[in-house]
């Protein structure tokens, strides 16, 4: 994975409530076995008609948005289905932080295994960053927003802050722990399957 | 043993009991840190054909083995076709996302249920039949709906393919560790055959929001719990997601022992894993939940779902509300559903009887198990469904599927004019060609009502599988209490 850099960029409004994994990707891409390529199906049915022309009311289809990096949204953004797909989705298109007042749980450990770093904010500040017009700076490290008029703390748990900035594989990471591992199987009382 | 230690908010405070879900995350927790997640042991580790191909991959680049295979399960359910097994799959792309798995299986040493095999199944629907379940146990699996298995008193829970191979690696997951959230459901039903445990958990979910949730396991409890069935507390703990919650449980009972009994992979030690979960594998009186939410079962009412998310639910006897009477103070709700309305084609103030339907689909790892199927065929028996309307039954497993044909469902089905097919995911996401058309109108089994699910431009209304029966027989929504069910 590679490692989280300092963006800045204008912020992508999604001015919605519970946005699901169905609605980030659907169904109909998730039969890829690869992990590329999924950005161009990213709110496929909210971004195309079904003869597959632009919708031209869907924020993403807006010119001005097209290099930006940083979506904001609305409560329980990526609820539903577990499906990784739409962190793939998000990232292959370009997003690398996302703004919301909630995430729902899976999506939210999904993103920190993608580069994606998911920030909560409060309503209130969220809604000021909606009509936020000109580029905003998003500093992992120092864990702060700015914008135009002012900086904006933010938290993350340091644990996966690290991950981010460093681009740590967690499998290796867990792997150094083989002896903690190997002695838990040791005392445990559920048997194998087979 | 008491201890005292300090709580968040620096009072010091006598250290109480513990929750279910506690001590079985307690009793897993392979490294703890001071801040941050926990490594924690997974028990059983199932595996399916969507969410894996990238998690082998990833192995493979890093020269990584499966650690457990004697932990792990495999079998192919989201884009199985449910017509007939013999015939070739002809949607290429599911066709290799299914060898996939069989080659994956194979080069790493996993047991795999295969589209041909009797044990082939929905992985949420075969684990408890083939006794792989196991109260007490950590229990991850590519889907969200694996929260399923709490019903039996497991920790259960979805994770992401990142997550999926870390586990194939590892068998360990990090987490940070959730909030305890208990749901009481007090009283008896007054009509059990009407009001379901579908009707109680979209109830849950109507109640606490689709966010209501969001961060915490949820243990169900009370009498409204404790005298359902196993396959009735599989209904609430599997849509435990959809209200946001990482997972949901229920203690286990003598009806959860009797349940895993003599299954195909039952442990041989059974009954003295059997004396510990029944001293162990229950909350402590003085445990103390983060957040609690009480109601009453006899309260409840066939539900149907109107709008575009399960919390978007409302009795049958309500019309489609207004969106500033469904969310009074909230703006952004408010616009959902609006929005949510749009989509589904309703207008505000429609009794929800006057709803007519072109699809029924009974299935999912919701409600496709064979007590599912009894009681959908109740209100069939002799009737014929509505001429408008198609109508389908996917068994949640084929053994669900043989058992079925053993008494007859499928002739009371095929009779009606119900389609009867193989056992998979189907039209609960439309991964196989089992999909709604753009503008059809589904009363549904399944879980998530969510744009597109079933289909694009499909419109899903959640509702249980003897709401679903009535309603392909009289071609709209009715109330299945006023339906003579005995």
């Amino acid at each position: 994975m590679d490692a989280f850099k300092k963006i800045k960029t204008i912020v992508t409004p999604l001015d919605q409530v519970n946005v699901d994994t169905d609605q980030i990707v659907p169904k109909q891409f998730l039969k890829l076995v690869q992990k590329s390529g999924f950005g161009k199906y990213l709110f496929y049915d909210w971004r195309y008609d079904s003869n597959e022309n632009q919708k031209p009311d869907f924020v993403l289809n807006d010119k001005k948005y097209q290099n930006s990096k940083i979506l904001v949204t609305g409560d329980n953004f990526g609820c539903g289905s577990s499906r990784e797909h739409a962190v793939w989705a998000l990232q292959d298109y370009g997003f690398s932080v996302i703004i919301a007042p909630s995430f729902a749980d899976i999506f939210y450990s999904n993103c920190f295994k993608n580069g994606i770093l998911p920030i909560k904010l409060d309503e209130k500040t969220i809604d000021k960053l909606k009509i936020e017009s000109s580029e905003i700076e998003v500093d992992l490290e120092n864990q702060f927003l700015r914008t135009s008029s002012e900086k904006i703390p933010f938290e993350i748990d340091p644990y996966k802050k690290k991950i981010l900035l460093e681009g740590l594989d967690d499998i290796a990471l867990t792997l150094k722990y083989e002896n903690e591992i190997m002695k838990f199987e040791k005392d445990s009382m559920i048997p194998s399957v087979l | 043993m008491k201890q005292v230690v300090c709580s968040n908010t620096n009072q010091i405070r006598l250290k109480m009991g513990k929750t279910l879900f506690e001590k079985i995350w307690d009793s897993h927790v392979v490294v703890e840190k001071d801040n941050g997640p926990s490594l924690v042991y997974v028990d059983r580790h199932l595996v399916h054909e969507v969410t894996s191909p990238q998690a082998f991959d990833g192995l493979r680049i890093n020269n990584r083995k499966v650690r457990r295979p004697d932990l792990t399960i495999a079998t192919m359910d989201h884009n199985v076709p449910t017509t007939d097994r013999g015939l070739p799959i002809l949607d290429q792309t599911s066709s290799i996302q299914i060898k996939t798995l069989e080659k994956n299986c194979k080069d790493f040493g996993i047991k795999l249920f295969d589209i041909n095999s009797p044990n082939q199944g929905i992985v949420h629907v075969i684990g408890p039949q083939l006794g792989i379940t196991l109260p007490g146990s950590t229990i991850v699996c590519g889907d969200s709906h694996t929260s399923t298995h709490g019903a039996f008193g497991a920790l259960a829970f979805g994770i992401g393919t990142s997550d999926v191979e870390h586990v194939l690696a590892s068998q360990t997951i990090w987490l940070e560790k959730p909030k305890s959230f208990e749901i009481k459901v007090e009283g008896k039903r007054k009509n059990p055959h009407a009001v379901t445990a579908k009707d109680v958990i979209l109830s849950i979910i109507k109640n606490i929001g689709t966010g209501g949730g969001t961060g915490t396991v949820i243990e169900y409890s009370g009498e409204g719990i404790t005298d359902l069935s196993m396959e009735q507390r599989m209904t609430i703990c599997n849509m435990s997601i959809e209200a946001g919650a990482r997972a949901g449980l229920v203690a286990p009972d003598e009806k959860t022992f009797d349940y895993l009994r003599n299954r195909e992979y039952t442990p041989e030690n059974y009954d003295f894993l059997v004396n510990y979960w029944r001293e162990n594998l229950k909350t402590d009186s003085d445990a103390k939940f983060d957040k609690t939410y009480t109601l009453n079962i006899d309260e409840i009412v066939p539900q149907v779902s109107w709008g575009t998310n399960p919390g978007m639910t409302c009795d049958v006897t309500a019309s489609v509300p207004y969106p500033e009477d469904f969310a009074k103070d909230d703006m952004n709700q408010q616009k959902a559903a609006e929005k949510s309305l749009q989509y589904m084609n309703l207008k505000p103030g429609t009794p929800i009887t006057d709803i007519k339907i072109d699809r029924v689909f009974i299935g999912s790892c919701t409600n496709a198990r064979l007590e599912d199927l009894i009681e959908a065929s109740k209100v069939i028996k002799g009737k014929k469904v509505s001429q408008n309307v198609r109508a389908m039954v996917v068994p949640g497993s084929q053994m669900v599927k043989k058992a079925a044909e053993e008494i007859g469902l499928d002739k009371i089905f095929t009779d009606a004019n119900f389609e009867w097919r193989e056992a998979g995911c189907s039209m609960c996401l439309g991964m196989n060609p089992d999909i709604l058309s753009p503008g059809e109108r589904c009363a549904s089994t399944s879980n998530r009502n969510f744009e597109g699910r079933q289909g694009t431009g499909g419109r899903t209304h959640l509702v249980s599988p003897i709401m679903a029966a009535a309603s392909a027989i009289e071609g709209h929504f009715v109330d299945v209490r006023e339906m003579d069910l005995s």
